[in-house]
């Protein structure tokens, strides 16, 4: 072979090499880039993942202060009226007012009035509302809320109650009962009778009222003189009754005096029933008469 | 035989050295990208951790929404027990 054919094969053999390991190198390159991509485009598909709702949720979040702000905006100029909403504004952020209030585009325009120095108007009201509003906290005499002098106690002595003039003491309440200051001896009896010191240790506190009688005749009572009484006194001595003072049984039979202090009239008293007997109940279960039906609906009917 | 050394020795200055020569632009450049798709996919990874709190808007959204009706409450019922402000 002549000298020229070698060179040119060493020459092409060159070039290949050159060329393959350029290419290797390239492709080697290639790949990495790859991977970095797929972890780019995992890391992307995360990041896309979790924003998904991000943005319904913050729309959300938005809407609610949206309504919150128009809520205490309006409440704010409602009650202060916006030139006074604005001066409060600016009192209790300096600056603020000139971006005025979002519902109130003409708030810009206006000159907040020092209310952070003076401002009376509704000054209790909100003193009422919470004792540290900031309203007051920055007048000129000093926090008028917690001003003692000049807050609520000088207001509330105006009013002619004695309790308000702290007085050192004042008249104990009325007590009532054996140990009350004033003892109103028992005038009227109710059925039984009264009872004495031993029935009273016997029962307790309870009975101590029926010692005192249920309304002395001095304060009106039934028993009270006839001038004292109203026109037509419907619960008179007559009609309330009053006791027998005796022990003789009202009734022909009476209790049977077998049972002793436990009897019952239900089963110590009334006719002798034979044993077995059934108790006669043909009218427990009887239905309302159609007339009272009738009635009742009528009742009802005018009700509505 | 004179033209044969000629075109070898075209074949050695000149061909080669510009396969070369392209080839090893084209490596560079593949080279240069990688460090830069690395740092995207590290700012990726990062980004996707930050966003772990976003489930927690979850809880802002809840506590807004129950922050928003007690301002509402209390709103409603100063405008019950204050005067609105007298028209002139």
């Amino acid at each position: 072979m002549p000298a020229a054919g070698v060179v040119l094969i060493i020459a092409v053999v060159l070039i290949v090499l050159a060329l393959v390991y350029y290419l290797v190198s390239t492709i080697v390159a290639l790949r990495q880039i790859t991977n970095g991509l797929d972890e780019a485009i995992a890391g992307v598909g995360e990041i896309i993942e979790k924003s998904a709702p991000v943005n319904e949720i913050v729309t959300d979040i938005n809407k609610n202060l949206d309504a919150g702000v128009d809520l205490l905006e309006g409440l704010l100029v409602k009650k202060a009226g916006l030139v006074d909403a604005i001066g409060l504004v600016e009192g209790l952020y300096p600056g603020a007012a000139a971006a005025g209030l979002r519902n109130f585009p003409e708030s810009k325009e206006i000159t907040p009035p020092r209310i952070s120095e003076v401002y009376t108007k509704g000054t209790l009201t909100l003193a009422r509302l919470g004792r540290e509003a900031p309203i007051a906290a920055a007048s000129p005499s000093g926090p008028v809320l917690r001003n003692v002098a000049g807050g609520s106690l000088d207001a509330r002595s105006r009013y002619p109650e004695v309790r308000q003039t702290r007085p050192s003491k004042l008249a104990r309440s009325p007590v009532i009962g054996t140990g009350a200051p004033v003892q109103y001896p028992p005038s009227e009896q109710r059925g039984g009778t009264t009872p004495g010191e031993g029935e009273l240790d016997e029962k307790g506190p309870w009975a101590e009222t029926a010692a005192e009688g249920v309304v002395p005749a001095e304060l009106g009572g039934s028993d009270a003189p006839r001038e004292m009484l109203a026109e037509d006194p419907q619960l008179g001595s007559a009609a309330l009754g009053e006791t027998t003072g005796s022990d003789v049984p009202a009734t022909e039979k009476g209790i049977d005096p077998s049972a002793g202090d436990e009897a019952d009239a239900t089963t110590d008293g009334g006719p002798d029933v034979p044993e077995g007997a059934e108790p006669d109940l043909k009218d427990a279960a009887a239905p309302p008469r159609q007339v009272d039906v009738d009635s009742a609906e009528t009742t009802d009917d005018s009700a509505t | 035989m004179i033209l044969w050394w000629i075109g070898n020795a075209l074949l050695l200055l000149v061909v080669l050295p510009v396969v070369v020569y392209l080839l090893r632009g084209v490596l560079d450049a593949a080279r240069g990208i990688v460090p830069s798709v690395n740092r995207i996919a590290a700012a990726a990874s990062a980004g996707s951790k930050d966003l772990d709190a976003a489930p927690l808007l979850l809880t802002t959204q809840d506590q807004v929404r129950q922050t928003v009706e007690v301002v509402a409450g209390y709103g409603g019922s100063l405008d019950v027990i204050i005067d609105d402000v007298e028209e002139e």
